[in-house]
């Protein structure tokens, strides 16, 4: 991606930003993430189809952030989750750079978050066909065989919590499956331990998650754990109307304010 | 004892497991589901994996479960009580298809709990276990055994190697421990007398790609590097490299209580976790990724042949496979040795 190569060394030689985040080689025929310092570096800079990390997981991460002003390359399921985690006051203007690749592959220029939302809000969120098949599969069954679906499908997870890491959403500095005093959620690894987790995180991420897959793709395991949190999609937008990230904060499912009257959540 | 060959025909190993399940032995053996493959208990020889380069899960679970209930505890009126686990209830348990590189890997899990404290309920589970290894033909990119001491057709920790001999199916049977001996005469008439000695051209080549004993000498002045820090960078923290690692024996234990009575548990824990050893005072060992990573690397390949003269780390290139950043641990140890302290 010539464009952005060009465009990445530009950025460090200004000091306009610190770091630009994209997509290098792997090993094998994997592709990962690149954190450019060097503008000499950023020749190792790629895009292709298989490219489909959410690097936004990075923006929330102590070790990158402390680096300085951050850029990053991102499709659209990366510029939905930075338009979430701005809302959610964990990324702004001052400390980020959206450098958007088009869904067309095309890099294309932002100013500010606001223009980065303006453009993400030309697409609504899609399920795709083969997953939405999945999806009326699982609600056309009934409630004892959804269960036993379940039941089968989260026995292998052994909790490492690559869902979580790789989630852009999942920023917490300590997740609630991290306390053991009081406990909330059963740290081991058994039926009822693995239901409450991912339970737990697709509740947590409803009118928040948007449907990048990212969380199925780092599973080691392959547990179609996104299936959850697209049902949560669809059962959201049915009962609580069109999700679509946005900078006014006016989350689908919760509301924050700095300065709401209410005193017993500050 | 000394390893005896046997040829056991290709037909046979079904007959085999048909003869084991005829004994009531419970068999564990590769069981693949949404593509990944995992040891289960297994009724049917059809059921089983083949033609996988490693499983995606280690065999370590059979003695080292993800979750191990150490005890029961419950409160009442007259005081505590508390019962410990029936060391008895553990089942009989044959192992089948584990690749050297896992079976070796049985060894030094065996010398962590083995150390400083005997841990009871892993040594016993494991002695109920018999292990069927099976040699690799194949290797991929991300295989490197050879590296850390290990083979294709290494027979340490094997109770029986089974090495394929080419493409008419049938294999060479190493037997090679008494436990090995005692499955053997199940089922005599399987295991033929036959005069093959070699195997290696059988085995999958695997050019050496590190010295260990290189690395090991590297990190004693590694500590300090900035290497670290370049190499974490994109680690995420999770967890899927020590739980797919044969190796790994971090643990965590937890009290599960409902009400007035509950269960102590022993769960798998991993030093790639933010808060992994956190101290109760809120102080954190390792406060950045790079330094969790760096624990991962020294335990294997420092503290382990310091502490126990084993190394960490049997080359089966899991981690690298399972890891969703593409942190590739062969790729970084070869980093290590080519950069200058």
């Amino acid at each position: 991606m010539v464009d952005l190569i060009k465009r990445a060394k530009e950025l460090l030689e200004s000091s306009a930003v610190k770091v630009v985040i994209g997509y290098e080689q792997g090993t094998g025929n994997k592709t990962r993430a690149l954190f450019v310092e060097k503008t000499e570096d950023a020749d190792k800079l790629i895009f292709d189809s298989r490219c489909i990390q959410n690097l936004a997981a990075y923006v929330t991460k102590k070790e990158v952030k402390e680096k300085g002003k951050m850029a990053i390359a991102a499709t659209l399921p990366v510029m939905r989750s930075i338009i979430q985690l701005a809302s959610e006051f964990q990324v702004n203007d001052n400390n980020l750079l959206v450098l958007g690749i088009t869904p067309e592959s095309n890099l294309i220029e932002f100013a500010n978050l606001v223009e980065v939302e303006t453009f993400v809000h030309q697409y609504q969120i899609e399920i795709d066909a083969r997953n939405k098949e999945m999806l009326d599969k699982l609600a056309k069954m009934t409630s004892a065989e959804r269960w036993k679906f379940w039941v089968d499908e989260l026995a292998p997870c052994f909790k490492c919590y690559a869902c979580r890491a790789a989630c852009p959403m999942c920023y917490c500095s300590r997740c609630t499956v991290d306390f053991n005093q009081p406990q909330w959620i059963p740290v081991p690894s058994t039926e009822l331990g693995n239901l409450e987790w991912h339970i737990m995180r697709a509740m947590h991420l409803t009118g928040r998650c948007i449907d990048c897959d990212a969380c199925y793709n780092a599973c080691p395991l392959s547990i179609p754990i996104n299936l959850l949190t697209k049902r949560m999609l669809v059962d959201a937008k049915e009962h609580f109307g069109n999700y679509q990230p946005s900078l006014k904060g006016d989350n689908l499912m919760s509301t924050y304010k700095p300065d709401d009257k209410e005193n017993f959540i500050q | 004892m000394n390893i005896d060959k046997r040829l056991v025909r290709k037909d046979s190993l079904e007959k085999l497991f048909d003869i084991l399940k005829r004994n009531s032995k419970t068999i564990y053996a590769p069981f693949t589901k949404n593509g990944k493959s995992t040891f289960r208990d297994t009724e049917s020889f059809g059921a089983i994996s083949t033609g996988y380069i490693q499983t995606t899960e280690s065999a370590k679970d059979i003695a080292f479960p993800r979750t191990e209930k150490l005890l029961d505890f419950s409160k009442s009126k007259e005081g505590m009580s508390v019962k410990g686990t029936d060391l008895n209830d553990i089942p009989d348990v044959i192992l089948w298809g584990v690749r050297p590189c896992d079976a070796s890997g049985i060894g030094e899990l065996s010398s962590i709990f083995n150390w400083d404290y005997k841990d009871e309920i892993y040594i016993n589970r494991l002695s109920k276990v018999t292990v069927f290894g099976f040699s690799c033909s194949k290797s991929d990119e991300y295989c490197f055994c050879t590296s850390v001491g290990g083979n294709p057709g290494n027979t340490a920790g094997s109770d029986i190697l089974f090495t394929l001999l080419g493409e008419e199916g049938d294999y060479l049977a190493e037997i090679i421990t008494e436990k090995g001996l005692a499955v053997v005469d199940l089922a005599q008439n399987l295991f033929e007398k036959t005069d093959i000695s070699g195997k290696e051209k059988f085995l999958a080549e695997l050019p050496v790609k590190f010295s260990h004993e290189d690395i090991r000498l590297k990190l004693d002045k590694f500590f300090e590097s900035k290497e670290w820090i370049e190499q974490s960078l994109r680690c995420l923290g999770c967890g899927a490299c020590a739980y797919v690692c044969p190796t790994c024996a971090c643990f965590d234990i937890q009290d599960e209580a409902h009400g007035k009575k509950g269960s102590r548990v022993r769960c798998w824990d991993s030093c790639g976790f933010s808060h992994f050893t956190v101290h109760t005072s809120g102080y954190n060992p390792r406060n950045v990724q790079s330094a969790r990573w760096r624990q991962r690397i020294m335990h294997k390949f420092s503290y382990m042949p310091e502490r126990l003269s084993v190394y960490g780390c049997t080359g089966c290139g899991r981690c690298s496979r399972a890891c969703p950043v593409d942190m590739n641990i062969l790729e970084h140890l070869i980093s290590i040795q080519e950069v200058t302290v």
